[in-house]
């Protein structure tokens, strides 16, 4: 080492201002050409499904049970749309009050306990869960002991992996609310519960509704844990019970019928197919769009 | 002596030794005009010691917060004047690692005690925060909360004592036709002088205001301070500020903190006049802190 002995006699040597500005401009570049093939492809697969989609959707797509013989050519995916509907509605109902108490328990109660740090690790483990192991587990749990598919296997499937997002969610929107809030409940003399559920959440109500949201919006396209345990059906749902009922047999779905159609060798029911896509697309990004409106409306803590 | 630099633990030690014992002080502090002693004791602390996890934050504050006095907690920051007030409703309670030891006596009972009904102490002891905190709620319904959670009241009942903490609060004027609207939509000094009506509305007996006006314009620290003047009849007051000025005007007793100790405690006219101790001195005169 030639040792500078003192380092106030010189000013130190300048780096390359040139070189610094051109790591710059790749640096901006590389990220510009990142960002703008991800929206490019996204485009590319809307504009897809728009074009091949768009002429399936009349009225008797929404109206007419999908077709049980090739020769029709009424027939549409309602069954599948209410079949869906009713499927991921159930798992919502399942997954969004006992997610949404257990993030509460993360975020307010258990905070860096031991016994929240081991529910917030397995959380994130399973939401790493192929969300077909998920069907299979669903299968062995549900669908064998009563050896039968049923709509109710296909929401308890659904509910399992929407379940730690909505947790993890409701706990990191939880976190957001400041500290001051709560100590403003509790100074005024109300319990922790109450300044929970009445003021924490209230305050993060925009961001629970969003993760509410986009845990639903998670499941809806979900193809997989479907397979195992509803199956699919021509037919509509015929109530609860017997073999055409949500607990008793296979449930027509959207996701499973698009997989069915688009392999078909009949060009009216691969464009069904494209018209399904299409529905599950408009809604998933529908409701992406509707709650960040909502969300910049209720942020104001 | 320009400055003081005190960062050993054995100066500290050394610091405890200067600081006189309580009653010594009790002498002077009759040089308000009044007698000390004499006047009711709402709140007597005794040796309190406060820890953040093992770090120790308040060493033996001994201090009388006297009835319907205002009293200021003055001292540089990082000196535990926050940390001290926050004991008094156990609010720090809601932190794990955080321990008070020592006692705290309010009205003939240990506030520090295990024993302590945590929901009637914070009624009878209402806090105010640096930050203004309404609740994600109506203007109405924030001052309602208080009423709400500790009486039964009656609906025209309940709406008459809003509005007599909304004017008690010298906020009623600016607030009357917005009591729909949300608590968050008014001004930073408005949503202060809220929160206090929130606080005054459950009917407490002392009101702490960790530093009420630090985040608050001129104009609504001016219309704050006269609140505090006016509230001093009704409510033992203790003000947390780092603004002299304003301990100054408001205050009728000082206390300034220094690394966790109460270094000097005693009429507001005589700290700011002829403080006792020349570290409060050299705080005061703008030396160091």
């Amino acid at each position: 080492m030639n040792a500078v002995t003192d380092v106030r006699a010189a000013p130190p040597r300048r780096r390359s201002i040139a070189r610094r500005k051109a790591t710059d401009l790749v640096v901006k570049v590389l990220s510009w050409i990142g960002a703008w093939f991800g929206i490019a492809v996204m485009a590319f697969i809307v504009y897809e499904v728009v074009r091949r989609g768009a002429g399936a959707l009349n009225w008797a797509f929404f109206t007419q049970p999908t077709p049980q013989d090739v020769t029709s050519t009424a027939g549409g995916f309602a069954n599948a749309i209410v079949g869906t509907l009713v499927i991921t509605g159930v798992a919502a109902l399942i997954a969004i009050p006992m997610g949404f108490l257990g993030g509460v328990y993360l975020a307010e109660f258990g905070r860096n306990g031991r016994v929240a740090t081991a529910v917030r690790m397995i959380a994130n483990v399973v939401m790493g869960v192929p969300s077909i192991i998920v069907g299979v587990f669903a299968f062995a749990t549900i669908v064998r002991p009563v050896q039968h598919y049923s709509g109710l296997a296909g929401s308890v499937a659904l509910a399992f992996i929407m379940l730690p997002v909505m947790a993890r969610t409701t706990e990191d929107i939880l976190n957001l609310v400041p500290n001051e809030i709560r100590e403003s409940g509790l100074a005024m003399g109300a319990p922790r519960w109450k300044v929970t559920l009445g003021v924490v959440c209230r305050a993060a109500r925009g961001g629970l509704i969003t993760g509410a949201t986009l845990a639903i919006v998670r499941v809806a396209g979900e193809t997989a844990p479907l397979l195992f345990t509803v199956l699919s059906s021509p037919y509509w749902m015929t109530g609860l019970f017997g073999p055409g009922g949500f607990f008793g047999g296979p449930v027509a779905n959207l996701t499973k019928t698009i997989y069915d159609f688009s392999g078909s060798p009949y060009p009216q029911w691969q464009e069904l197919a494209w018209g399904g896509a299409l529905v599950i697309i408009i809604a998933v990004l529908g409701m992406n769009i509707l709650v960040r409106l909502l969300f910049q409306r209720g942020k104001q803590w | 002596m320009v400055g003081i630099t005190v960062d050993g633990p054995s100066q500290m030690q050394s610091q405890a030794t200067v600081v006189p014992p309580r009653l010594e002080v009790a002498e002077d502090r009759r040089g308000a005009g009044e007698d000390f002693a004499a006047l009711p004791t709402e709140i007597a602390v005794r040796d309190l010691d406060f820890f953040y996890g093992k770090e120790q934050a308040l060493f033996a504050n001994t201090i009388d917060i006297k009835r319907n006095r205002v009293t200021a907690v003055i001292g540089p920051s990082g000196c535990g004047k926050s940390t001290h007030i926050r004991a008094y409703n156990r609010i720090f309670n809601l932190y794990r690692d955080q321990k008070a030891k020592g006692e705290i006596l309010f009205d003939g009972s240990n506030v520090l005690s295990s024993q302590t009904d945590l929901l009637d102490l914070r009624r009878r002891i209402g806090m105010i925060f640096q930050k203004p905190s309404p609740f994600p709620m109506t203007v109405f319904d924030n001052v309602a909360y208080g009423l709400r959670q500790h009486y039964r009241l009656s609906r025209s009942d309940l709406s008459n004592r809003v509005e007599d903490a909304l004017k008690r609060s010298a906020i009623w004027d600016e607030v009357k036709h917005k009591l729909n609207e949300p608590g968050n939509a008014l001004s930073g000094g408005q949503q202060q002088r809220l929160c206090i009506a929130r606080a005054i509305a459950a009917e407490p007996d002392v009101l702490l205001m960790d530093e009420p006006c630090s985040a608050i314009d001129p104009v609504g620290t001016a219309k704050i301070e006269e609140l505090i003047l006016a509230l001093k009849s009704k409510y033992t007051i203790v003000l947390v500020t780092h603004n002299m000025q304003q301990a100054a005007r408001v205050s009728d007793y000082t206390a300034f903190f220094f690394q966790g100790r109460i270094v000097e405690f005693g009429p507001t006219t005589k700290i700011f006049s002829n403080p006792a101790e020349k570290q409060t001195e050299e705080y005061i005169t703008g030396r160091f802190g």
